[in-house]
C-alpha cells in the first residue's frame, strides 16, 4: 500500500515547526512516531498536503520530576517509558500502559505525545492521563497554554489542539505518599486494541480509605472517558469493602458506552469494564500501601 | 518543497545517497531502490514485522517509516548480520534449531531476536516470547523459534 502524496518536512527547531503549521493551514499534519498516522496514510484515510517531522526538534524527549509535577517530553518513545526507572516505581500506572501498547517494535518509535494527541478512542495512554488528572502543554503560534486531561479528548481523532499548535509536553502531579495506580487492558493478541481498558488512580488516607481516585476508561466509547460516578462512590471507602467495590464496578460499567465489533458485543464490554475496573481498583490500593 | 528529497542513509555499514519521494517507505526504499529483497514485505498492515530492520540499533517496522525519516541514520538488514560469509550466531541457531519453515519471517524474526540479545544477552524463556511479540510467524507454533533465540543466547556466551 502507498501513501498518497505529499510534501515533507523536518524542521530543527518548535518554532520552525509551528511556523509551517500556521502557514499551512488544515492541509498541514505533525508526524512524531508516526506508528499510527503511517498506516492511515497507506489505507489512505488521511492525505495531509504536507507533512511537518518533529523528531529532529531537540529537547522534546525527557523523562523528569521538578517541582510537584512529573514531566515527560512529547517525543518520548514508549519503549523509553516502558524501560524508566522512575516510571515504574513512582508512576506504576503509566508503566503499566506503556508496556501494552502495540508491539516492542512500535513502542521503539510511537510516543507519548502522539499517543495522547492522536485522539483514538482506543488508545491506551488517554485513559491513563484521565485517571492522575496530567495537562498537557500545547505550543503555539502565542507561546504555550496549559489543558487540562478532561478538557482535552472532544471526539473519536478530535482534540483540543489547534492545527497550529504542538503537543510539547505532558505534567502528571507528582507521586505521593500513598498513592498508587494501575492499567489493566483486555487484548485478542499482541499490538491489537483494547477489547477494553481501565485505569485506576488512587490516595489512600493514613487509615486505608480510598482518598482521591481517578478512573479512566479505553475503548468503550468516541474517547477515553472519566468515569466520574465510579470515582464519587468509592471514596471514604476501602479495598476491603467489598459493597463498595461491586458499586464502583457497576458505576464504571454503567458509564461506559461501548459498541458491539469483532471484539465483542457492548454488553460484554461491560462486563470486562466491571471486572477489570475492580481488579484495577484492588491493584492500584496495593501499591499505594494499602490491603485488599 | 514538492518532488523528490535527497537522503543519505547507511545501510549495512555502507553510506547510500539517493533521491526519494516523501511517500516512500523504508522497505521499498531498501528492497526496490537498494536491491535488498531479504527484508520482507508481509502484511504491509504494520502488524507482521516480516519489514523488522533496525535503525540506530533500534528494531522497527520498514513499512511504517518514511525512507525520508531515516535520512542521516544507520539501518540493519538481514544481510548485514553475517560476516565474512559467516552466519551469525543468531542465524545459526535459526538453522540448528529449525527456527523456521517456509522462511516468510524469519528476516524480521533474525532483526527482532539480534536486537533483544544485543540488550538482554541472557533473556528468559518470557522475555524471549515477549521480545519477538510483534512478529508473526504463520507455521511454527514458535516453539523452535524462541528455542533458537535460546540457543543463540547460550553460543553467545561460549
Amino acid at each position: 500500500m502507498i501513501p498518497p502524496s505529499f510534501e515533507y518536512a523536518s524542521p530543527k527547531s518548535l518554532s520552525e515547526a509551528i511556523d509551517l503549521l500556521a502557514s499551512r493551514g488544515e492541509g498541514a499534519k505533525v508526524i512524531a512516531g508516526g506508528q499510527s498516522l503511517i498506516p492511515l496514510l497507506k489505507l489512505r484515510l488521511a492525505s495531509p498536503s504536507l507533512l511537518v517531522d518533529i523528531n529532529r526538534i531537540p529537547g522534546l524527549n525527557r523523562i523528569e520530576e521538578s517541582g510537584d509535577l512529573l514531566r515527560i517530553g512529547a517525543m518520548t518513545r514508549m519503549a523509553e517509558v516502558e524501560a524508566s526507572a522512575l516510571v515504574r516505581e513512582d508512576y506504576p500506572i503509566i508503566h503499566d500502559a506503556s508496556a501494552v501498547i502495540g508491539d516492542p517494535l512500535v513502542r521503539n518509535l510511537g510516543t507519548m505525545g502522539g499517543n495522547v494527541s492522536h485522539g483514538d478512542p482506543n488508545n491506551d495512554m488517554p485513559a491513563v492521563m484521565l485517571a492522575l488528572g496530567a495537562e498537557f502543554i500545547a505550543t503555539g503560534p502565542a507561546g504555550e497554554r496549559k489543558i487540562k486531561s478532561q478538557d482535552f479528548f472532544l471526539d473519536a481523532f478530535t482534540v483540543a489542539l489547534n492545527h497550529d499548535e504542538i503537543l510539547t509536553e505532558i505534567r502528571v502531579p507528582r507521586c505521593l505518599p500513598r498513592s498508587g495506580g494501575c492499567y489493566l487492558k483486555l487484548e485478542q493478541k499482541v499490538a491489537d486494541f483494547a477489547t477494553a481498558g481501565v485505569a485506576v488512580q488512587v490516595r489512600l488516607t493514613k487509615g486505608g480509605e480510598c482518598e482521591e481516585i481517578g478512573v479512566g476508561l479505553t475503548a468503550v466509547g468516541p474517547t477515553a472517558i472519566k468515569a466520574r460516578r465510579a470515582e464519587d462512590c468509592i471514596r471514604g471507602k476501602t479495598p476491603s469493602d467489598r459493597a463498595a467495590v461491586l458499586e464502583l464496578a457497576r458505576l464504571a460499567a454503567e458509564g461506559s458506552n461501548p459498541s458491539t465489533d469483532i471484539r465483542g458485543t457492548s454488553a460484554y464490554k461491560r462486563q470486562v469494564i466491571a471486572l477489570l475496573v475492580s481488579r484495577a481498583f484492588r491493584r492500584a490500593c496495593e501499591r499505594a500501601g494499602g490491603t485488599s | 518543497m514538492d518532488g523528490r528529497i535527497p537522503i543519505t542513509v547507511t545501510v549495512n555499514g555502507v553510506k547510500k545517497e539517493a533521491e526519494v519521494e516523501p511517500r516512500l517507505l523504508l522497505v521499498h526504499f531498501i528492497r526496490e531502490d537498494l536491491g535488498l529483497t531479504g527484508t520482507h514485505v508481509g502484511c504491509d498492515t504494520s502488524n507482521c514485522s516480516a519489514c523488522a530492520v533496525l535503525m540506530d540499533g533500534k528494531v522497527v517496522k520498514a513499512c511504517t517509516v518514511l525512507a525520508v525519516q531515516a535520512d542521516g541514520r544507520k539501518i540493519l538488514t538481514v544481510e548485514g548480520l553475517s560476516r565474512g560469509g559467516k552466519l551469525h550466531p543468531v542465524q545459526g541457531a535459526f538453522l540448528a534449531k529449525h527456527g523456521l519453515q517456509c522462511g516468510f519471517c524469519t528476516p524480521g524474526m533474525l532483526m527482532s531476536a539480534y536486537a533483544l540479545l544485543r540488550e538482554n544477552p541472557h533473556p528468559t524463556e518470557e522475555e524471549i516470547r515477549k521480545g519477538i511479540s510483534g512478529n508473526i510467524c504463520r507455521c511454527t507454533g514458535y516453539a523452535q523459534i524462541v528455542e533458537s533465540v535460546q540457543q543463540a543466547a547460550r553460543s553467545k556466551r561460549s
